[in-house]
């Protein structure tokens, strides 16, 4: 029952941003959402369901960076997968060792939970993803002498 | 303020997770801490990507040394996930075994810790002797005393034989007394309890904040437990219930493992009573394009692996998170308020890695010079339990 209700919920709060819905398995669904509401969305999945954020997958599928968002109901052991797609916007050769790319830029879900505050941290090092309004955007695994600009699970050079 | 730093840590090369904890601290009062992680980092989600399937869940076997099958377990959960293939019964039931018995010598091994950093050695040489007979069955079923390689993508590797059941029970039935000499020895200690009751506290809204899992969630009243709420392996096949407790503090964390142990050992008996006959093995052939997520109740929490495949022979993406990577993080506000000689403690009781913890020194924070190791901040915690003891009448323990 409980599971209808959120994903109709999610549904509803989504609209035309909701850009994909899997119903993989029993406990595993996952929505793939635009990047402008992803806020709402886990604004509602950890304030009003008290969902337990598990953690974030960061994956680079060479055109776009993907984040899938795991939350946990443990109530009723679903896990919703939010996955937010993050184009490349300026792929090309000269831009690729720049660092940062323009697309690659999400708010951050810190202020809302302090959770998500490591992964964030971690995906930024390992991904050059920029999470905007992140109080700690330093490195958390690499050192901190890392040379800017390298992501050591981005795939542009492959 | 002249406030001064305690560094705790970086790491020692050996233990899991090395994590270095810097104290601020005003006079006896801790203020602030600094969390750095990453002095152990190997990158292992990127070697997943060059190995194969099977590879893999021998790779993530060595990522943790104390719960080596918990991230294998993980694992498979998220093949078998990926492909939509439920493993032999026979397999489950061997599955939850191995789980199990990793969950009950993990608790014993913190057991001892704790007890050492509280100053009473004679807990932990106990809960060390009491551990062994648990990795003497594992050297019985797996071969190993450590990393068992029982796990396998739909199904296990090993089986497990019926003569060897009866000594099983044997053991894990003679280990119920000692259990019960320790439930002892914390609850009606008058000084274990001054010493960790109400100390590191950890509310039931910091829970949901930092998203914590495991005894550490557990201890704060909150009965989150995979093995219940996301039932695998044989899990819902047997009777057993979530140990909780409210409290949320050192105490609460200890009393939340000590019971979890007379679960663990239920659930391993009533696995070896009904466990079937037959295969152990589903024989996947190959993995199809997906993704697929995960999950195990591991000694400390919640695991979670991601995996996704492309059809290949090896995964395209592994995420993987171990549960310290959350529970550490609710230190910061477990710690803050605290004094030195509790924070060794407090920063042990969600059961990271320990080593990083006796590596501990008092710096100077304008001068850099070294004021104490952790042998003294150990010593600290133990003398603090003697005068303690010592209000209570009691005998000095050294």
């Amino acid at each position: 029952m409980k599971r209808e209700t959120i994903i109709e919920n999610i549904k509803v709060r989504s609209g035309k941003d909701l850009l994909e819905f899997t119903d993989k398995s029993k406990n595993r669904i996952y929505f793939t959402i635009n990047k402008t509401i992803l806020t709402q969305i886990a604004k509602y999945l950890f304030n009003e369901e008290k969902a337990r954020f598990s953690t974030a997958s960061g994956v680079d599928t060479r055109k776009a960076v993907e984040i899938l968002y795991h939350f946990s109901i443990d109530e009723i052991g679903l896990i919703v997968t939010l996955r937010v797609i993050l184009d490349k916007l300026d792929i090309d050769k000269d831009s690729l060792k720049a660092g940062f790319q323009k697309g690659l830029e999400i708010d951050s879900l810190t202020p809302l939970m302090k959770c998500a505050e490591w992964i964030e941290m971690e995906m930024h090092e390992m991904l050059g993803v920029n999470f905007k309004g992140h109080p700690n955007l330093k490195h958390l695994l690499l050192k901190d002498d890392w040379p800017e600009g390298n992501y050591p699970l981005r795939r542009d050079n492959i | 303020m002249a406030h001064k730093i305690i560094p705790i840590g970086p790491y020692h090369p050996l233990q899991e997770e090395p994590e270095f904890f810097k104290l601020h601290v005003d006079g006896e009062t801790v203020v602030d801490i600094d969390i750095e992680l990453g002095y152990n980092h190997r990158l292992i989600e990127k070697i997943a990507e060059s190995k194969n399937f099977d590879q893999v869940a021998f790779l993530v076997e060595r990522i943790c040394g104390i719960c080596s099958t918990s991230h294998p377990f993980a694992y498979v959960n998220a093949i078998d996930d990926l492909i939509g293939v439920q493993a032999p019964e026979r397999a489950l039931y061997i599955r939850t075994i191995i789980g199990e018995l990793e969950r009950i010598h993990s608790h014993f091994l913190w057991l001892g810790l704790a007890g050492h950093f509280l100053g009473y050695n004679t807990v932990w040489m106990w809960a060390w002797r009491y551990r062994e007979p648990v990795l003497d069955i594992f050297e019985r079923v797996a071969g190993n005393r450590q990393n068992y390689a029982m796990m396998k993508p739909g199904g296990v590797r090993r089986d497990m034989f019926e003569e060897d059941f009866s000594w099983i029970k044997k053991t894990l039935k003679d280990l119920i007394p000692k259990v019960d000499m320790f439930k002892g020895a914390v609850m009606d200690d008058p000084v274990i309890h001054a010493r960790t009751e109400g100390v590191g506290v950890l509310t039931r809204e910091d829970v949901h904040q930092y998203s914590v899992i495991g005894p550490t969630a557990r201890a704060s009243g909150v009965a989150k437990d995979i093995r219940k709420d996301d039932p695998y392996a044989a899990y819902d096949k047997v009777e057993w219930k979530v140990i909780t407790y409210e409290g949320g503090d050192v105490y609460s964390k200890a009393v939340v493992r000590i019971l979890e142990l007379y679960e663990s050992i239920n659930i391993i008996l009533q696995c070896l009573d009904k466990m079937p006959k037959g295969p152990i093995d589903s024989g996947i052939k190959d993995i199809p394009p997906g993704e697929g997520i995960g999950r195990h109740e591991a000694p400390r929490g919640e695991v979670i692996h991601y995996v996704m495949s492309d059809g290949g022979n090896s995964p395209s993406r592994h995420k993987i998170r171990a549960p310290s990577y959350m529970n550490i993080a609710s230190n910061k506000k477990a710690v803050i308020g605290e004094t030195i000689s509790d924070a060794a403690i407090i920063l042990a009781a969600v059961d990271p890695c320990y080593c990083c913890t006796e590596r501990m020194a008092v710096v100077d924070y304008k001068t850099g010079k070294k004021l104490m190791d952790g042998q003294d901040l150990i010593r600290l915690s133990q003398e603090k339990t003697e005068r303690l003891r010592g209000r209570h009448n009691m005998p000095p323990l050294h």
